[in-house]
């Protein structure tokens, strides 16, 4: 085995090595998220958004059409503001209802679209008017027992 | 006085332990001694580079083939536990974390002693036995700097870059069955994947512990090479040595390093 040829190989094989390392830092890792499809903007506004994640799926009628992009507080309303990125070919009307949802009781959470009967359509960089916040199980169970403690006072 | 029976023994035990701590105690100087040695292992860089080529160039068919099917084997059962909680969507963490923490470096250590550092030490013992140590010895050739040291880096070079091919390839197998296959989101299985794993420490101890286990795997192998009987039968259980030495080693020192790690982290 000639030196040249040993050579080439182990450049081979460090440059892999160390592109597995890059692959890891920012695929596997949180470094930074590889997107592909041409998508536009959408904004949405909600009280509460439970346990939205970055990246999680956006779906109008249980069809993935996009993702959560970015997720900031508002501080002066202190109202969550969720970016979604929606592929381009997919429009929704200007009275669409986004809404908070989950996939079984303990799958992952995903933003559902509804769309309306408006025929104006929304435009990039829009605001979602319409929302529905994520339903919190703690309240609702808490709220289910006042209810039942109150009626049952009451008897 | 003692029965003779029981003295002999006695003896014997005595001399089993006088024998094994003078073994550690070359061993841990050896290991100084090829310390020593680290300038000219990368002075002389083409030395340590054919080395890297013996010891990992030549390692990544198997290390890659395995990585794949550990991640394709991880997928099918980590969703269908998974599935039984109905948190089949935590497929990509599940993998990720456990390749990128435990299996990746571990697994490919295991097989880096097996592959690599069984020929390495077959390789020293049979100069040993040839004499092809002692005669370099005549020519005023260090055997340490020419033989040990660069064989040392080639596996200490090698291991971290081995052990993140197989992580890499392991995720890979693992998209293969759950997204592909089995039909979990895509979007989902890389989202939770980053959501929670970290650079730091995630990854950084992964890389940190297949460093180790590379400085082990390598000295347990150019040692047992070194300190092989100068026979066939010396050479053979020398190698047998460096599996077994070696693969204990990388489970053991993953325990203590895990331990460290990752205590507190959840």
């Amino acid at each position: 085995m000639n030196r040249s040829t040993i050579d080439l190989w182990v450049g081979i094989f460090v440059t892999i090595g160390v592109g597995a390392i890059v692959f890891l830092a920012l695929k596997v890792g949180n470094l930074t998220s590889l997107s592909a499809q041409p998508s536009y903007r959408l904004e949405a506004r909600f009280d509460n958004i439970g346990g939205l994640k970055l990246r999680a799926p956006v779906k109008a009628a249980g069809v993935v059409v996009g993702r959560v992009a970015g997720v900031t507080l508002d501080p002066k309303t202190y109202e969550a503001v969720v970016a979604l990125n929606v592929d381009k070919g997919y429009e929704f009307s200007k009275d669409t209802i986004a809404s908070i949802l989950t996939s079984g009781l303990l799958g992952e959470v995903y933003i559902g679209l509804e769309a309306g009967g408006d025929p104006q359509m929304l435009a990039a960089d829009a605001r979602i008017a319409k929302t529905q916040s994520a339903v919190v199980l703690e309240k609702l169970i808490s709220q289910f027992m006042f209810d039942k403690a109150s009626s049952g006072s009451t008897k | 006085m003692l029965p003779s029976a029981l003295a002999n023994g006695l003896r014997r035990v005595g001399a089993g332990s006088r024998q094994a701590i003078a073994r550690v105690g070359f061993a841990a100087r050896f290991f100084v001694a090829v310390l020593r040695q680290t300038p000219t292992a990368f002075r002389r860089i083409q030395l340590t580079l054919r080395e890297v080529y013996f010891a990992g160039v030549l390692s990544l068919v198997v290390i890659m083939v395995s990585g794949l099917f550990v991640g394709m084997v991880l997928g099918l059962q980590g969703y269908d536990t998974l599935n039984r909680y109905g948190a089949g969507d935590s497929l990509g963490i599940f993998v990720g974390l456990s390749l990128v923490r435990e299996l990746g470096p571990v697994v490919a250590g295991l097989l880096f002693a097996s592959r690599a550092g069984s020929a390495i030490t077959a390789e020293i013992g049979l100069m040993k036995t040839t004499e092809q140590l002692s005669a370099m010895e005549m020519m005023a050739v260090d055997p340490l700097a020419r033989i040990i040291a660069p064989r040392f880096w080639g596996g200490v070079i090698s291991m971290p870059l081995l052990a993140a091919l197989f992580s890499v390839m392991g995720v890979f197998g693992a998209y293969i069955v759950g997204v592909r296959l089995i039909g979990v989101d895509n979007g989902t299985f890389w989202g939770n994947m980053q959501a929670g794993i970290d650079f730091w420490p995630d990854v950084t101890n992964g890389i940190i512990k297949s460093f180790v286990f590379g400085i082990a795997v390598s000295l347990i192998a150019v040692f047992e090479g070194f300190d092989a009987k100068p026979t066939a039968e010396g050479v053979s259980s020398a190698t047998t040595r460096t599996v077994v030495g070696g693969s204990l080693a990388i489970l053991a020192l993953d325990f203590v390093l895990t331990v460290f790690m990752f205590r507190g982290i959840g």
